[in-house]
């Protein structure tokens, strides 16, 4: 009656390499590399880059263990931390500012592992050393914004259908505009109400006259809102790019929030400023008198300024400002109607289309560079030059080579600018020895917490004890398994849950070898005993099993950030105790019992 | 056979009934005290706040520290050693309006003043609101947790093991959280996870109690309802010390190697555990017994088919 048939061996037989197999990478460590991404995401690391790295490397003298291209970005290993130190530098000064040099450290297992997607457990920055940021939105300013754009549009579009105004006012998000006549407010309220028709008017009689106020529909704020936290994480995702970080994670949580961890990072005070860094867009006509010599010796004429620009080279630009980037109100990648080449589609709000009306009519045929300014630095994204005087606010940039290249200075023209400020409202940072510290004190835990268990376990059940530490190990392997293979991440409190589940593991083996010894005592067999001792103590596992996934799945739902590490991992072990307690155990006992007819006595 | 507790007869527990009641009683009243008259000792995690751990490359000198810090005009710095005596907690309530972001960095610059070797090991600033939001969330956590529980006791069991089982665990958590009001222990997030595992956990052992109890009610058919609540209790007694001890030595080598991270969360364990036992054998089930727990809640079914036959 305790014998498994061949299917359910060879099943547990296959559970058990997998598992094995999956568990491996674990052990290997790691070894330190350099990691090079494109610092443009429309650029691809490609095998031509790899070549790049390797003779870069050559001859600087470095040798690596090995290169890999893997997803965008390429990875040597080096032998110790000195090389690895050394190889970025080299290739930092070597593949100039188009791409992002960062260490890093990579699994030393071997490739037919990696080939199989078996990886290490993915560390949390409680382990791995690195912070946590999360950041706050305001969203009230993001509005505000956008209805003081909304103050210049209107008085824009009213002066061009020359409807006779008063005062326009804001407070908060609602802007208002004072008539005279109701005549006035009628015809601004059917010219205002074709163009935005995102807006809602309202209209009001007073004493003093008749006043007409606007805000967003409910939809389009969402859509405000929406556009400042992605244009935030985007321009957040180009400042990291410059941090050198190796696997930066940028993400929104719920409506307003967004979280940026920065593994590795040690100099947090650098991260912040980066991160918290204001950049501003300004439009300046490009000095075309200058000297071209001067100017690549770096010499400024006066009343100019020299700065890098990111077609190549540099340009003297006047002081003076044409336009800021708060005047831009969007910025999209398309095509030019007439010769379908690649071009950048600009939205200025009332009073830049005016400026830029302006200047455009006295500068055609001359060049204007639109600057990121960022910590005093300026650079010239685009230079392009004036075709034709430009009215209404709609301007086209065109003299990009490819759409990839539109949509890259598109982007940075949205992105150099933050939509609305934001605040850090959470920070963790783990040192990097902290973090190596908390891996050893999780490990020592669970490695000590463990023999004790197994050993008392040998002692008081004997054979059967060591059966049910067997499967307690074969439990924490599934367990090492399943985190390395769903890549879920592990933190200091998950190493405790990994521990507190082994610990509560050992119950259901406790409750079916208290069964057996039970069912001896009432007379049974040795075979009927483990029968009925596995047989019924199956439902109580069940059950007190089921209690605790309660609590589990309720905390990860809940939870945030180490808790919800915590969480994983309890229903993850409590799912692996009871396959390992109950099916791993039974296939021991049942080999080395199940077949003897006449069992007379078993170890327990 | 090694054996720790071979007993022979029925230990009467449910005669003691008197005496277990008035003991957890008294300690729930004793917890209810302490949490009402000192409050939990809530972590920068609830409360918003700066907190930070520096290891200095010498002996640190916490006089020095604490006049660095006051230089900076930084309000409430409270400056301890923790762990080793290079090991130094710095802690900064949550400051209205200025940014507290980068109060870290000013406290850095101030103690590399004292000792320009110091090592930064950790930050944690928490936001007044994010604080405010991990509090609601972590009570959720623990009604959610609560309901859910007595939920699938009530669908596997019956109502009245679904309100013994949650009061009594309830009475364990109520304790843990005294326990840490009465000697202000610092209460974190991990703490949590730690109280809301034990609630889990030791529902479990309700859950074997009381499954034994409703295989004896099938079984035993001429005993009284207190004679079988014994006799279950008495059975599983030696899986229930033997359970708990394991999943203690598990906890024991977290309060000894886990470090100062892990220690208050052993601690909530650790006292989790052992109220855990008392709970369920001697609270859990003379609440059944109160609530007239009757062998009819789980045979009628098929004495009415019986009846019917005849």
């Amino acid at each position: 009656m305790n014998r498994f048939p061949l299917w359910k061996y060879v099943l547990i037989g296959v559970t058990l390499v997998v598992g094995f197999l999956y568990t491996l990478p674990n052990f290997y460590g790691e070894v330190p590399a350099v990691q090079v991404s494109p610092v443009r995401s429309s650029e691809k690391a490609d095998t031509a880059l790899l070549g790049r790295i390797e003779s870069t490397l050559k001859t600087a003298g470095l040798s690596s263990s090995g290169i890999e291209l893997a997803g965008n970005s390429i990875k040597a290993r080096f032998a110790n931390t000195d090389t690895q130190i050394k190889a970025k530098d080299a290739l930092q000064s070597g593949l100039g500012e188009r791409y992002t040099v960062a260490l890093n450290l990579v699994s030393a297992s071997p490739d037919w592992l990696t080939a199989i997607g078996a990886l290490p457990m993915y560390l949390g920055l409680d382990l791995r050393g690195g912070v946590h940021f999360l950041l706050e939105v305001d969203m009230k300013a993001a509005l505000e914004k956008s209805a003081i754009r909304y103050q210049n549009d209107f008085r824009t579009e009213l002066r061009a259908d020359k409807i006779r105004y008063g005062r326009i006012a804001r407070e908060g998000n609602v802007v208002s505009v004072h008539f005279n006549t109701r005549d006035q407010r009628d015809a601004a309220l059917n010219k205002l109400g074709t163009v935005f028709t995102e807006l809602i008017f309202t209209q009001e009689d007073q004493a003093e006259g008749f006043s007409l106020s606007a805000r967003l529909r409910p939809e389009a704020e969402t859509k405000v809102q929406e556009f400042a936290l992605q244009q935030n994480i985007t321009t957040l995702r180009n400042r990291v790019n410059e941090l050198g970080v190796a696997e930066p994670v940028i993400q929104q949580q719920g409506a307003s929030r967004i979280v940026v961890q920065l593994p590795g990072v040690q100099d947090t005070a650098k991260a912040k400023d980066i991160l918290g860094r204001t950049a501003t867009l300004e439009i300046r006509m490009v000095d075309e008198q200058a000297d071209p010599i001067a100017v690549s010796q770096g010499q400024a004429p006066f009343g100019d300024e020299i700065v890098p620009s990111r077609e190549g080279g540099t340009i003297a630009v006047k002081k003076d400002v044409v336009l800021t980037g708060d005047s831009i109100t969007d910025a999209s990648p398309g095509f030019d109607s007439t010769s379908g080449q690649a071009a950048v589609h600009l939205n200025l709000d009332g009073k830049g289309a005016r400026i830029f009306q302006d200047v455009t009519r006295e500068n055609v045929g001359k060049r204007m560079a639109i600057l990121l300014i960022e910590k005093g630095q300026a650079e010239a994204i685009t230079s392009p030059v004036i075709r034709d005087e430009i009215g209404g606010g709609r301007v086209q940039i065109t003299g990009m080579e490819t759409a990839q290249e539109a949509s890259d200075v598109a982007l940075l023209l949205r992105a150099g600018a933050l939509a609305a400020p934001m605040q850090i409202i959470e920070e963790r940072t783990v040192g990097p020895s902290m973090g190596a510290e908390n891996i050893e004190k999780g490990f020592h835990s669970n490695i000590w917490g463990f023999a004790a268990v197994a050993l008392f376990m040998i002692i008081y059940y004997r054979i059967f004890g060591l059966f049910s530490a067997i499967a307690l190990a074969i439990n924490g392997f599934f367990l090492i398994a399943l985190l390395s293979m769903m890549q879920a991440t592990l933190t200091l409190p998950g190493m405790a849950a990994i521990a507190l589940t082994l610990g509560m593991a050992i119950d259901a083996n406790v409750l079916i070898n208290e069964r057996i010894r039970e069912e001896l005592r009432n007379g049974s067999t040795p075979q009927a005993a483990i029968h009925a001792g596995y047989d019924r103590a199956w439902a109580t596992i069940l059950d007190s099993n089921l209690t605790t996934l309660i609590a589990g799945v309720a905390l990860f739902w809940l939870g945030s950030g180490p808790v919800r590490g915590f969480a994983v991992v309890l229903c993850l072990g409590i799912l692996t105790s009871m396959f390992s307690a109950v099916t791993v155990s039974r296939a021991m006992v049942n080999l080395t019992y199940g077949r003897q007819a006449r069992l007379a006595k078993v170890s327990i | 056979m090694l054996e720790f507790f071979p007993f022979k007869k029925t230990i009467p527990f449910m005669s003691w009934g008197k005496w277990t009641t008035a003991i957890s009683l008294l300690t729930f009243l004793f917890a209810i005290w302490a949490l009402w008259h000192q409050g939990l000792n809530l972590g920068v995690d609830f409360t918003g706040g700066t907190l930070m751990e520096v290891r200095t490359s010498q002996t640190a000198d916490l006089h020095a520290i604490r006049g660095a810090l006051d230089k900076t005009g930084l309000p409430e710095v409270s400056v301890q050693n923790f762990g080793t005596s290079r090991d130094v907690l710095v802690r900064l309530p949550a400051k209205h309006g200025a940014n507290a972001a980068t109060t870290s960095n000013t406290v850095m610059a101030a103690l590399q003043t004292v000792d320009p070797a110091i090592e930064l090991k950790r930050v944690d600033f928490v936001g007044p609101q994010v604080g405010k939001e991990l509090y609601d969330n972590g009570a959720l956590a623990l009604l959610v947790v609560a309901f859910g529980i007595m939920a699938y006791l009530a669908i596997r069991f019956e109502w009245r093991f679904a309100v013994a089982g949650m009061l009594a665990n309830m009475h364990d958590i109520v304790i843990i959280l005294g326990v840490f009001a009465f000697f202000q222990w610092e209460f974190t997030l991990t703490v949590l996870a730690g109280v809301l595992a034990v609630l889990g956990y030791s529902v479990n052992e309700s859950v074997v109690v009381f499954d034994r109890i409703r295989e004896n009610i099938r079984k035993m058919r001429g005993s009284t309802i207190p004679e079988i609540i014994d006799d279950a209790i008495t059975r599983t007694m030696s899986r229930t010390i033997i359970t708990h001890g394991s999943t203690q030595l598990m906890v024991l080598a977290m309060l000894f190697f886990g470090g100062e991270a892990l220690h208050n969360f052993a601690l909530a364990l650790t006292i989790g555990i052992m109220f855990g036992i008392y709970s369920s054998v001697l609270v859990a089930s003379p609440l059944l017994l109160m609530f007239g727990v009757k062998r009819e809640h789980f045979i009628k079914p098929i004495e009415k088919k019986e009846e019917a036959v005849v």
